[in-house]
């Protein structure tokens, strides 16, 4: 079974962001694989372990995002494809998808695996979009994938503690619920495999795109309070002090 | 303009966060001077049409089909793709369900169209809709707005509306309008079977009065029995945000957030969780929030009523032998 799994890289998680216009000011600031698309990988390493085939992880965006396929081949996949593009922030969530499908397209494969959602943009539509784009069947927050007989049976979260087995024929495209499984860590061997495999470069340009914005995001900015918090100081002994008076006779709920 | 909104059921029941669209659409409609329909898709909708229709809407169309029984996101692609042509909305609203995110994205593709998803609010500047939407798991909010011609696709968070405003219909009730669509059983790929729950949950967090939960700041399992000790000095459950649960270090049953349960106490104790969108939708109606965290900006003191910014792991057993000393 052949799997492309998308992957993108976003600012660290405790990256403190400094606003500059509809993006953030990306220098001195970490980034690292959205933590959506590890459990992605994850499902497509294990797939690939059970059936065969080969992993590839494909990734749009500059240069700094090779470390991210990087870090994917360290945990065991078989290549990498980047998508070089410095405005791919820039980019909606239809444009995103139409370069990552001009790209899929050009592969062999039998799935195609995405993360949730990012924790950047958090759109969450780059699976569906996909799937739409590719004209293949789709399915998306699994939370379970077992493959027989060249057809998929797929355990659908739905919300409020349901779910749904589903069937889906191959190929198809999934988007992964966080959580389906546990993520590896890459091992020292598997970075030093890594080194050896191939990063496929191409443009996003060489792609022979013509892309509309179909929305705009206007500007970025802390949101406004809608509710006003006390903030309780001092030691911690002191503020703990203080909230369990403010509880009892201010709040009333304790 | 002219809005049209996809409201949301399974098997005979509404998703809730329908009417909370529902009322987006209507105040959308009084800022543009516009008109709104609603649609329900299914299979003998006839009663759901009805009940649209007592709201103050211009239509309510009823999209039915033997092959839109159950829900499939290549049924309802095919199907709302040829009610979208016939009727030509400006404006395309969805609230944001699990259902919406699998299906709404392809539909506006299918027509050349973009969807801005998961919004929280909007604002009508100058003849231009904006759409306020979160990022970066909430600690930014953005503004967005459309670019090309209509239709535009636009989903609501769920509690982004209240769905108590909403307008009932001045005349009583609205046209219900059958919108015919042909649907051929090899259009739909997938084929969903049983819908079911996983093993009962033992606790029913959505009945307990106090709660603490804890979130990525707890660090490691074995520090949660601090979380738990002060739980128990309260006399509360313990709950956590989604991480938690995935890590396997509490159960799926004790999680707060559009996964898992959404609960409203009297108090909410939130224990080094950041605020990500996801986990607040499930607990922001909650009375009194208290959030500890060591980070000033994170977005779960927007709506926290106290606050102390601090380490959880010096605060914890402060408060909670603070807690056994009020309690005497």
């Amino acid at each position: 079974m052949n799997i492309i799994v998308c992957v993108k890289q976003v600012p660290a998680k405790d990256a403190p962001l400094a606003i500059a216009g509809n993006w953030i000011k990306e220098a001195d600031i970490g980034f690292e694989l959205n933590e959506p698309d590890s459990y992605a990988l994850e499902e497509a390493l294990r797939l690939r372990e059970k059936h065969g085939g080969e992993v590839i992880a494909l990734s749009l965006g500059p240069e700094r995002v090779k470390q991210t396929i990087k870090e994917a081949l360290a945990k065991g996949a078989d290549r990498g494809i980047h998508i070089a593009d410095d405005n791919f922030a820039e980019l909606d969530p239809l444009g995103a998808a139409r370069v990552l499908a001009a790209a899929i397209g050009k592969e062999k494969y039998d799935l195609v695996l995405t993360g949730l959602q990012s924790d950047d943009h958090g759109f969450g539509q780059t699976g569906v979009l996909l799937a739409g784009l590719l004209n293949l069947p789709h399915a998306t927050i699994i939370m379970q994938i077992d493959a027989q007989d060249g057809k998929l049976k797929l355990k659908r979260e739905l919300e409020a503690g349901w779910f749904q087995w589903i069937e889906c024929p191959l190929p198809a495209v999934l988007s992964i619920q966080s959580g389906i499984n546990k993520v590896r860590y890459a091992t020292l061997k598997g970075i030093m495999a890594a080194k050896k495999k191939e990063i496929a470069a191409i443009t996003r340009e060489s792609l022979g795109l013509t892309i509309e914005p179909t929305q705009k995001i206007e500007r970025i900015y802390v949101p406004t309070k809608t509710k006003k918090t006390e903030f309780l100081t001092g030691t911690p002994k002191e503020a703990a002090a203080k909230l369990v008076e403010k509880l009892k006779f201010e709040a009333r709920v304790i | 303009m002219k809005i049209l909104v996809i409201a949301e059921q399974r098997n005979g029941k509404w998703n809730n966060a329908s009417f909370e669209t529902l009322v987006a659409a209507q105040q959308i409609a009084e800022a543009t001077s516009g008109t709104v329909s609603a649609a329900v898709i299914g299979k003998g909708v006839a009663a759901l049409a009805d009940e649209l229709a007592t709201k103050n809407v211009a239509e309510v169309l009823a999209v039915e089909h033997g092959l839109l029984e159950n829900y499939t996101p290549d049924g309802y692609c095919t199907a709302l793709k040829q009610v979208i042509e016939s009727t030509k909305p400006d404006l395309v609203l969805f609230p944001h369900t699990y259902q919406v995110r699998d299906f709404a994205p392809k539909l506006a593709a299918l027509l050349g169209k973009g969807m801005i998803g998961d919004c929280i609010g909007f604002r009508y500047e100058g003849a231009k809709l904006v759409f306020v939407r979160q990022m970066f798991q909430g600690k930014t909010a953005a503004d967005v707005t459309f670019a090309g011609a209509a239709p535009w696709f636009a989903s609501f968070q769920s509690g982004a509306f209240r769905a108590d405003l909403l307008v009932a219909h001045p005349g009583g009730k609205a046209p219900v309008n059958a919108a015919g669509v042909e649907l051929k059983p090899e259009d739909i790929r997938t084929k969903p079977l049983e819908l079911f729950k996983e093993a009962k949950s033992a606790v029913d967090l959505t009945q307990a009065p106090l709660i603490v939960a804890i979130g990525r700041g707890i660090k490691a399992p074995e520090n949660i029995a601090q979380a738990e000790a002060l739980a128990k000095a309260l006399g509360g459950e313990i709950a956590a945000s989604r991480p938690i649960c995935d890590e396997g270090w509490l159960p799926m049953e004790r999680q707060i957030g559009s996964s898992g349960q959404t609960v409203a106490p009297k108090l909410y104790l939130a224990l080094g969780i950041s605020g990500a969108i996801q986990h607040v939708v499930g607990m922001k109606g909650s009375r009194t929030i208290v959030a500890v965290n060591k980070d000033q900006n994170a977005p779960i003191f927007e709506i926290a009523d106290y606050g102390i910014v601090g380490d959880i792991f010096e605060v914890m057993p402060a408060l909670t032998e603070e807690l056994q000393k009020s309690k005497g």
